[in-house]
């Protein structure tokens, strides 16, 4: 029987169903960083467990490090706490780790494909709900608490239900100046913040086969702002061209023969989904968040909601709220909406494909004279390497942008990089929600160029009028 | 693990959709390295002036009727957002041992069960109803009980609730998911048997 690849990765890692239990699924990898791990390897110890197969999982440090000059100490006490534990845990438990001085550190996110750690069919987990950015590769990757993080370094598995499918296809072609976030954001907006609970999520279509390894990871990495358990896309050529000479791929086995395994777990054609919802890629804009959840957003051609004209009671709350704690009006004009910082980075857009698109949008244009920051944040060092090599820093710091070191940074605003009360950011993270970039700052979520553009001038901008030097 | 059976408690109201762990609880206190502590930092940004210490009054769960709260009642896609534990941790730690909403993200969903919590999805009928008589009773408990799948108002009404009848044992029995993943230890060393043979064919 043709199966899509979710069933295919799923049937390949039950390792057992006791009757009336949940099954236990087998995981291929786990990425651990400094935030959600340090309880579990103290649960570990506290019950005399070891890890079963430390080899099997690999930790970074993102969340919590500087972007500024690594040489100098973490000046928070408690985020200084934090990282020394992540490396005392893994010196303790022999898991290596790619620690804040290491070459190859960067976001769990960007490394674990950079390496090649993350390869397709594999079952992948990290105690990080952006995991799901490893879908893109073909692997089943998602999201998990401390409890299970702990449960998969003492078992190497996991207890799962059974995930439903759907398949968004997006037929056709993406307009220029469209992009993989873009797209993203459109399906969050369309099917809701809840609309994937219960799904792993398989997109396919001609708009998704185009994307470049970069633009699936933000597609995937997404997904979760959905609300489902995983997002996928199957192997194609595009993939292993991504995967060829990464280093951490198996050893002792011919090329021909890793492809043609990795291809296997392609969805067959004529396989099923429980639900398929279509896009047209034509009809999709660039999008620009309004409201304090990613499925509140909108085209840039567009307006804030007029709370009259929505029905549902609950939803006109929602709207009410947010547009009140992001001080904005009803019904005004998106390309009106004024800003005073922007940050491009984060695992959903810190890879070398983002900063190129930021880096053509900026080229001989200065920063606006109203911007009280905008700061670059590279997803790692290599990507930072990358883009130095590319002479893309040049263009930033040349147009009044700061070029800083890798790491999670104002996504989340766990270091020193964060929003003041009030302040108004155009980002290229993943999450909107009050507070997110710093207590009282307000998110609008694009991608990459829109964020440069916005920048530039000040208040959002239609990528697709811009004139590129 | 605490197991979870029958609760009375008082119930709180948090009229919001899409409540976000980063309301739960703040960023700033995910640095910390134990699994405790957190419940006086809960819903720290909606909870506390701007000086972070005095209750904003305006925020509903400060006002003295919904003190020493048990159950939460909120509404669609509670606890979407980062996996972070803390978020259940910091609820757990306030208080609360069950959550009514019409719907849960599902990693904090997932991680409530393994801290002892019950998250209960209901309709959203019978959530504004009790939206409704939370509010119009100062003091308005409900009865959670787990075994016979039923929430009792105090009407005395019943309410019937779904849960899937291996996460009720398993709360019911406050049993550790490690320990019971370990019972079948053999199965996964005969599944990596299985796994090494495939990759010794592969060289």
């Amino acid at each position: 029987m043709a199966k899509n690849i979710y069933e295919k990765i799923w049937d390949a890692h039950v390792v057992h169903e006791p009757a009336g239990e949940d099954p236990i699924v087998y995981i291929d990898r786990q990425y651990v960083h400094e935030v959600t791990s340090a309880q579990a390897f103290e649960g570990l110890r506290l019950a005399g467990r070891k890890v079963r197969h430390p080899e099997m999982t690999f930790a970074t440090m993102d969340h919590n490090i500087p972007t500024t000059d690594r040489t100098k100490p973490i000046q928070d006490p408690m985020s200084k706490q934090q990282v020394e534990t992540l490396k005392a845990n893994c010196a303790e438990f022999g898991i290596a780790c790619f620690d804040m001085f290491h070459p190859l550190n960067g976001i769990v996110h960007v490394i674990g494909p950079e390496l090649g750690l993350t390869q397709p069919g594999m079952t992948i987990v990290c105690g990080d709900s952006h995991t799901s950015t490893h879908g893109a590769l073909g692997a089943l990757a998602f999201g998990i608490g401390t409890s299970e993080v702990e449960h998969v370094l003492a078992t190497q598995t996991l207890l799962q239900k059974k995930s439903k499918t759907m398949e968004i296809r997006v037929n056709g072609v993406l307009p220029v100046g469209v992009t993989a976030k873009d797209l993203i954001l459109a399906v969050i907006g369309k099917i809701g913040t809840a609309g994937g609970t219960g799904y792993v999520i398989e997109y396919t279509g001609e708009a998704i086969r185009a994307l470049s390894m970069e633009g699936r990871m933000t597609v995937c990495n997404m997904t979760i702002e959905a609300g489902a358990r995983a997002g996928v896309i199957s192997p194609d050529a595009r993939t292993l061209a991504y995967l060829k000479g990464r280093p951490h791929l198996p050893q002792g086995v011919s090329w021909d023969a890793l492809s043609a395994q990795w291809m296997a777990w392609a969805s067959d054609s004529g396989c099923r989904y429980d639900v398929m919802v279509e896009l047209e890629a034509r009809d999709v804009e660039p999008q620009v968040t309004w409201g304090t959840s990613p499925g509140m957003v909108t085209g840039v051609c567009g307006k804030t909601p007029v709370l009259a004209e929505l029905k549902d009671d609950n939803a006109r709350l929602a709207a009410e709220k947010a547009l009140q704690y992001m001080g904005l009006e009803e019904g005004m004009p998106i390309t009106l909406i004024g800003i005073n910082k922007m940050f491009v980075g984060s695992c959903t857009n810190g890879r070398i494909e983002d900063l190129r698109e930021a880096a053509k949008a900026a080229k001989g244009y200065t920063v606006n004279a109203a911007m009280d920051q905008a700061i670059i944040v590279p997803g790692s060092q290599q990507v930072k390497k990358q883009a130095e090599a590319e002479g893309l820093d040049k263009i930033f710091t040349a147009a009044g942008f700061e070029w800083r070191e890798a790491g999670c940074s104002m996504c989340l605003a766990m270091n020193e990089d964060r929003l003041q009360p009030g302040d108004r950011c155009a980002s290229t993270s993943n999450r909107n929600f009050e507070g997110r970039q710093g207590k009282g700052g307000r998110t609008h979520l694009v991608s990459p160029a829109m964020a440069v553009a916005a920048a530039i001038c000040g208040h959002f901008v239609d990528i697709r009028t811009w004139e590129f030097k | 693990m605490e197991p979870f059976r029958k609760l009375m408690g008082i119930v709180a109201p948090l009229e919001a959709l899409n409540v976000d762990t980063d309301q739960i609880i703040p960023k700033q206190f995910l640095k910390r390295i134990e699994r405790t502590g957190y419940g006086d930092v809960l819903f720290y940004d909606w909870r506390y002036l701007e000086d972070g210490k005095t209750p904003n009054p305006a925020f509903e769960l400060n006002a003295a009727r919904y003190q020493g709260a048990s159950i939460l009642l909120s509404k669609d896609n509670f606890g979407c957002g980062s996996s972070r534990e803390h978020a259940p941790w910091a609820l757990h730690d306030y208080g609360f041992r069950c959550i009514l909403a019409t719907s849960f993200a599902d990693i904090f969903f997932n991680n409530c069960f393994n801290n002892g919590m019950l998250p209960i999805r209901l309709s959203g009928d019978v959530i504004e109803v009790l939206f409704k008589e939370v509010r119009a009773q100062a003091g308005y408990s409900l009865m959670v009980d787990l075994e016979a799948q039923t929430i009792t108002r105090p009407n005395g009404e019943k309410i019937a609730f779904e849960i899937h009848p291996f996460l009720k044992e398993r709360l019911l029995n406050g049993w550790d998911q490690i320990g019971l993943t370990l019972r079948h230890e053999d199965k996964i060393e005969a599944y990596e048997r299985n796994l090494l043979s495939f990759q010794e064919k592969r060289k």
